[in-house]
């Protein structure tokens, strides 16, 4: 202390314990880690305090819920009024087999379908495609044409429940195939509600299941906001995900702008193509991962929202309030799991919902203990479902809105999530916005540095895995897994041959020429997929026409 | 003539899962290696022939999708007709433990289940090659 000669009253109250006490009882005890971080590598302090915050203003930068800038929560009750969406993304081997799993979710208290369909669907390829060899039913479930979409939704009252179709590259030709089904049961478009993914720049980014090159992707996305806002007002035509670029390796900043900057290129397109935002922006939706480092988790889903509300406002001044509104599903982290000692996963996946509920999502799946081995068995879904009822109910989380408001760590990392985002942006619109910056490879390097930088941490033990490098036994534990029917896509390919054989072939044959004469019209596209649904053209069928006038997009492979 | 180890990458079928494919490719590289990666969504014949291309010591294969029982067979199947006894065929990804005897049958030498660490992968490719190499003229 005698090097310092200012008096104590030049140095900050933190500054003078930091010295004083805390630098005293460290040298004398070295605490447990040479460096604290984030997850995601940020730096972490011993202590945050008043002085933390720089000019936080809590009305300002927190308002209150259901109010600018929504940083406590989109709705004025949250989850005093509803709770959130208690949605298990599901789907395996046959149509059939995903029904009687959405019969069973349903009668358990979920309140929301999620469907997961099977690689080839999500390819845009047909089950008898070479290339869906040894895959049909395998991830997901199989669909090939509207009879597939009649048998998944068979008694299932889609005017009551709300649908999630994870499908990007052929979303709105699967989407069609859903109107196609409640058309079919005369359930009006307007009475349906639900979401389909649908966001493209994302599988560029991270997830890998693209058809077409990047801006004609970005025009189909378009054509369903198009289409969605005027007849079917109550779908959300996106969902901007985060969720597979974390997975794929992003830090929580980088998930949070990418997303965000995604999200603001679709709006974009938009409002290019003559839309109105004040239509289409309030059916955007957004999808988070969420991680281990709980309260990183909760500042980004706080952060998204407050900066989703002021980069809208100010870019558009919407009259539409909804259109600053940044209405989230969130699912746990599958890339968290571990396949060592599995039952460990429930405590994670309890410790991710936690932070996905203080976070403010509007629903939630939370993931199965088995899902590193294969897609879940029953007894380990319903555990997981299980896990958010009792934070529903049990835990008295949900009781009042935004409970970690004002902790100084988290106002803190919050409003460090919002300056990792302004870089972000201030760097991808150097570069011409995201569409362009896809196309230069950026955020997919900044992806891969990260996963590779966050491996080496956990080699050199920085970072904990419990299990893994830290705890790990010799000794395994079997735990029961889901086995797909090893004769689904025999049947499968069966069935597509049977609708083949009897459909209208002279329907069919005129549905895919007119969606081939709409789309090198450029002329709106989601009225012809639906009247390709209606008569049975395959998704492969329907694909291989937009691959034929918008060409094929091919992984330039970085790493 | 020593030349550094050429290993070949790949992404099978329809699997996007490729995170781990790129942090291994990634470590090989740092350890030293040439590394190709093909990207993703190939037919085993692409990934076959890229080997055949790039005279590959080794082919590593990640596949995240269960579609392994069908595209490990068909990769080996296609090696051994190209006459590829010398190359290193391994993977990784999301292999159930009872399918590996049956693939290592094949000639799928090793599979890295989920939470093998880069050491292990990069010192089993640096020790197996040669010695692959070694068996295949005898020497």
């Amino acid at each position: 202390m005698k090097q310092k000669v200012e008096p104590p009253a030049q140095k900050s109250a933190k500054q003078r314990w930091l010295e004083e006490v805390y630098g005293a009882a460290v040298k004398r005890h070295p605490e447990r880690r040479r460096r604290f971080s984030t997850l995601s590598d940020d730096p972490i302090e011993p202590v945050y305090t008043a002085e933390d915050l720089g000019g936080f203003d809590a009305l300002r930068d927190l308002g209150f819920p259901g109010e600018f800038p929504y940083t406590r929560g989109v709705q004025a009750s949250m989850y005093r009024g509803r709770l959130w969406t208690m949605r298990q993304f599901a789907g395996f081997g046959s149509a059939e087999d995903s029904n009687e799993r959405f019969h069973y979710l349903l009668s358990q208290g979920v309140n929301g379908l999620s469907v997961a369909f099977d690689m080839p669907t999500l390819m845009g390829r047909d089950s008898d495609d070479p290339l869906s060899r040894g895959e049909v039913g395998r991830e997901g479930v199989a669909v090939d044409t509207l009879r597939d979409m009649e048998i998944l939704f068979d008694r299932i009252p889609l005017d009551l429940v709300t649908t999630s179709m994870t499908i990007n590259g052929p979303a709105s030709i699967v989407w069609a195939m859903y109107l196609a089904a409640a058309e079919k049961r005369a359930i009006p478009l307007d009475r349906l509600g639900g979401t389909i993914q649908n966001d493209a720049l994302k599988e560029y980014i991270a997830q890998r299941e693209w058809i077409v090159p990047v801006k004609p992707a970005m025009s189909l996305v378009v054509d369903t906001f198009r289409f969605g806002s005027r007849e079917v007002p109550r779908w959300n035509t996106i969902s901007i995900s985060g969720y597979h670029i974390r997975e794929a390796g992003a830090t929580a900043v980088q998930e949070l702008a990418f997303t965000l900057i995604d999200g603001l290129e679709y709006v974009k397109w938009g409002v290019d193509a003559g839309l109105d935002p004040n239509d289409f922006v309030p059916h955007l939706s957004f999808f988070f991962d969420v991680h281990n480092d709980f309260f990183e988790e909760v500042a980004k889903l706080r952060a998204a929202r407050r900066i989703w509300a002021k980069e809208i406002e100010r870019r558009y001044h919407p009259k539409n309030e909804r259109a600053l509104l940044m209405r989230t599903h969130a699912q746990t982290a599958g890339v968290s799991l571990t396949a060592q000692q599995p039952y460990n996963n429930v405590v994670r996946v309890t410790l991710q919902a936690l932070a996905a509920v203080l976070g403010g999502t509007q629903s939630l799946h939370t993931n199965s203990l088995d899902e590193t081995y294969a897609l879940p068995t029953k007894e380990a879904v319903t555990l997981a479902l299980r896990t958010q009822q009792v934070i529903a109910h049990e835990s008295g989380v949900a009781d009042t809105i935004d409970p970690l408001a004002g902790s100084y760590y988290l106002e803190h990392l919050t409003d460090r999530m919002e300056d990792g985002f302004a870089r972000y942006l201030a760097e991808i619109e150097k570069r011409g916005g995201m569409v362009e910056a896809v196309e230069q490879g950026y955020p997919q390097r900044e992806i891969v540095e990260s996963a590779f930088h966050f491996q080496q941490q956990v080699e050199e033990g920085e970072k904990t895995i419990v299990g893994i490098n830290k705890y790990a036994t010799d000794e395994e534990v079997p735990i029961p897994t889901l086995a797909i029917d090893p004769d689904v896509e025999r049947k499968q390919n069966e069935r597509l041959a049977e609708t083949r054989r009897t459909r209208d072939k002279e329907r069919w044959r005129s549905s895919l020429e007119e969606l081939r004469r709409a789309a090198k019209a450029k002329g709106e596209l989601m009225p012809r997929f639906l009247e390709c649904a209606r008569a049975y053209a395959s998704v492969g069928e329907q694909v291989a026409v937009l691959k034929e006038v918008f060409g094929e997009y091919h992984d330039p492979g970085y790493f | 003539m020593k030349r550094p180890i050429r290993v070949v990458m790949a992404k099978a079928g329809l699997d996007g899962h490729d995170r781990g494919v790129k942090v291994v490719a990634r470590a090989l590289r740092d350890a030293g290696m040439e590394v190709i990666y093909t990207g993703v969504h190939q037919t085993p014949e692409q990934v076959v022939e890229t080997a055949l291309q790039e005279d590959a010591d080794a082919v590593g294969v990640s596949l995240l999708s269960g579609a392994h029982n069908y595209i490990f067979p068909r990769i080996a199947e296609l090696m051994r007709e190209k006459g590829m006894d010398d190359v290193l065929l391994f993977g990784g990804g999301i292999i159930p433990e009872a399918d590996v005897p049956a693939l290592a049958k094949i000639g799928v030498e090793r599979i890295f289940q989920p939470g093998a660490s880069l050491e292990e992968i990069t010192k089993y490719v640096r020790d197996a090659v040669p010695k692959r190499r070694g068996i295949a003229t005898g020497a």
